[in-house]
């Protein structure tokens, strides 16, 4: 029977060959949880009166509201504080050594090709990148898991898109995956795996953590690169070993080709409110100005984000009355914005650096948008009132879009 | 018996329940801002009972088992949608929440319709129609008859 790579990776665990459609029961090497979604899990599993199996397998970073923002948030970190001592969980990632989950289980080593991964977060899907199957599930999902160390999925048909060519000046893995969730739609992946070959050599390892961590705003289950030099670079640098490598059979079946071609991507950008919204920079008529402009999250937070960003800001102020909030996603991704100068070029622009956090993407904190209010942001989704006040508009974009835009105070694309 | 509130397409979560509400998961707290973005009167008309019906992609959006269980804490019985989104699809079943996928029944279902609903099928009392429940595969229809995923496995070890 031939398979995909997603199909191969999830019958390893299953202990059985599969095909898409199956209903089966998979081991999972690793649950992810936060501090949002991981109290509701920890309730479920105290209601059960069973007991943590996995303590080793799994990893609770505390992110979203982290440094907590009220009483309310901080109460839920104790809970998790609390069950993770209690219940010999070691991978416990508070304030001060937390990053934003999604960018810090690949820089830890967490996420490996071959590994079945779950995570109590949509953008799981991020670890794609490095060659596993990894997938947002919810907290009963996580509370079964822990207790289990296993999980229920449907196996998925994929989607392969064939890449070609390179990325130009000033596009990036970001304009890829808006890109490709304009032409699939918000829901045009729904239960499939995204699965990216070809020439991806062009695509560095923070572009791919990108293009998979917004599979799901497609409605992807996970999406899938293959193993080449550039993740074998990655993954030795993190300190990653010992990993299985899956490819997919000669004949596999996809329910549908995609072809893209990189050289002729342009930015874009994804208007309000839905992330398939998506507009050429190019095409852009009118003025859209702008209050704030934010540049992080586990979508576009890496160091090669940040570089982005500098090089576009260097020199330069942000424009008056609009705020700048630039959060880094990690703390080892802080210090080297530290070293490498970045930071006093982010803070002579005008900015706000913060320490790492989810806040404002999720309209938790650290940066909401008032009444009829107008944002720039490298994060993943522009639904209604995501940052802030439901008369609020989202316009998602690269980091070189979103710096240039801060600099001019109304959406724009840096231009030589 | 229970009353329709019907919406759209890409009904997302973070409309069902914002973020900004999710730094408690009480039950009173869902339930006073359940569906507070895309329908500020939804927390004072929903009755135990009733049913929600969405078009394609219900659910699309965060992982946050917050907003089925939001749904329920309102009282709200069934989703009924066009599609829905794989996660908050998993989170309903898992947490107990009927959802039906049926574009006929999303269709004809209009708002403020009165619907009945017995073990064999649910009958929309305003327009005489009667569709029969839906099954699914072996081990998710086990979840949904246990009432969720915990009870199964309370029940299975």
């Amino acid at each position: 029977m031939s398979m995909t790579a997603t199909q191969k990776i999830i019958a390893k665990h299953a202990g059985h060959d599969v095909k898409a459609g199956d209903l089966v029961t998979v081991d999972v090497d690793l649950v992810l949880g936060n501090d949002i979604t991981s109290p509701v899990a920890i309730e479920e599993v105290k209601k059960s009166g069973k007991e943590i199996t996995i303590p080793d397998k799994v990893v609770l970073v505390m992110d979203h509201f982290v440094p907590c923002k009220d009483i309310k948030s901080a109460q839920q970190c104790k809970t998790c504080r609390e069950f993770a001592k209690a219940n010999g969980i070691k991978n416990f990632f508070d304030a001060g050594d937390m990053g934003i989950e999604h960018a810090l289980l690949p820089e830890k080593g967490f996420a490996k090709p071959g590994m079945l991964i779950i995570g109590a977060d949509s953008h799981t899907c991020t670890y794609g990148a490095l060659s596993c199957f990894s997938t947002g599930i919810g907290s009963t999902d996580m509370a079964a898991a822990m207790i289990t160390g296993k999980m229920w999925l449907r196996v998925p048909e994929a989607i392969k898109i064939n890449i070609k060519g390179k990325l130009q000046k000033y596009v990036t893995g970001k304009d890829v995956i808006l890109t490709i969730i304009k032409m699939l739609g918000t829901d045009g992946a729904t239960y499939k795996s995204l699965e990216f070959f070809g020439d991806i050599s062009s695509l560095s390892m923070d572009d791919r953590l990108c293009i998979a961590n917004m599979a799901i705003e497609c409605g992807a289950k996970n999406a899938f690169f293959p193993v080449d030099s550039l993740t074998k670079e990655y993954l030795e640098d993190v300190g990653a070993k010992d990993y299985l490598i899956f490819e997919p059979d000669k004949n596999a079946v996809y329910a549908k080709e995609l072809d893209i071609n990189l050289s002729s991507l342009t930015p874009v950008a994804a208007f309000p409110h839905l992330p398939s919204n998506v507009k050429s920079m190019e095409d852009l008529k009118e003025k859209i100005y702008l209050d704030q402009v934010v540049i992080g999250s586990c979508t576009n937070g890496r160091i090669s984000d940040m570089r982005a960003a500098a090089s576009i800001l260097k020199g330069h102020k942000k424009k008056d009355g609009l705020r700048l909030i630039i959060i880094p996603a990690t703390q080892k991704i802080y210090r080297q914005c530290i070293k490498e100068g970045l930071v006093d070029i982010f803070l002579d622009a005008g900015a706000v650096v913060s320490t790492p956090t989810c806040g404002p993407c999720l309209g938790g904190y650290m940066g909401i948008l008032a009444d009829g209010e107008k944002a720039c942001s490298t994060t993943n989704r522009n639904f209604v009132g995501r940052m802030g006040a439901k008369t609020s508009e989202i316009y998602l974009t690269s980091a070189y879009v979103a710096a240039q835009s801060a600099i001019n105070g109304y959406l724009s694309a840096p231009e030589d | 018996m229970g009353r329709v509130f019907k919406y759209g397409d890409n009904v997302d979560t973070d409309v069902i329940i914002p973020a900004r509400y999710l730094n408690d998961a009480s039950n009173e707290n869902l339930k006073a801002h359940a569906m507070e973005d895309i329908d500020a009167s939804f927390h004072t008309l929903v009755k135990e009972g009733d049913i929600v019906v969405g078009g394609y992609n219900f659910g699309c959006g965060s992982s946050r088992e917050h907003a089925p269980l939001a749904l329920k804490a309102s009282g709200v019985k069934i989703v009924i949608a066009k599609s829905f989104a794989r996660i908050f699809f998993r989170n309903a079943i898992n947490t107990g929440l009927l959802v039906i996928e049926d574009a006929r029944m999303a269709d004809e279902i209009s708002q403020n319709d009165t619907l009945t609903i017995d073990s064999a099928k649910i009958t929309d009392v305003t327009t005489g129609k009667e569709y029969p429940l839906p099954t699914l595969d072996g081990y998710v229809q086990k979840i949904i008859e246990a009432g969720g995923l915990m009870n199964l496995i309370k029940e299975e070890n």
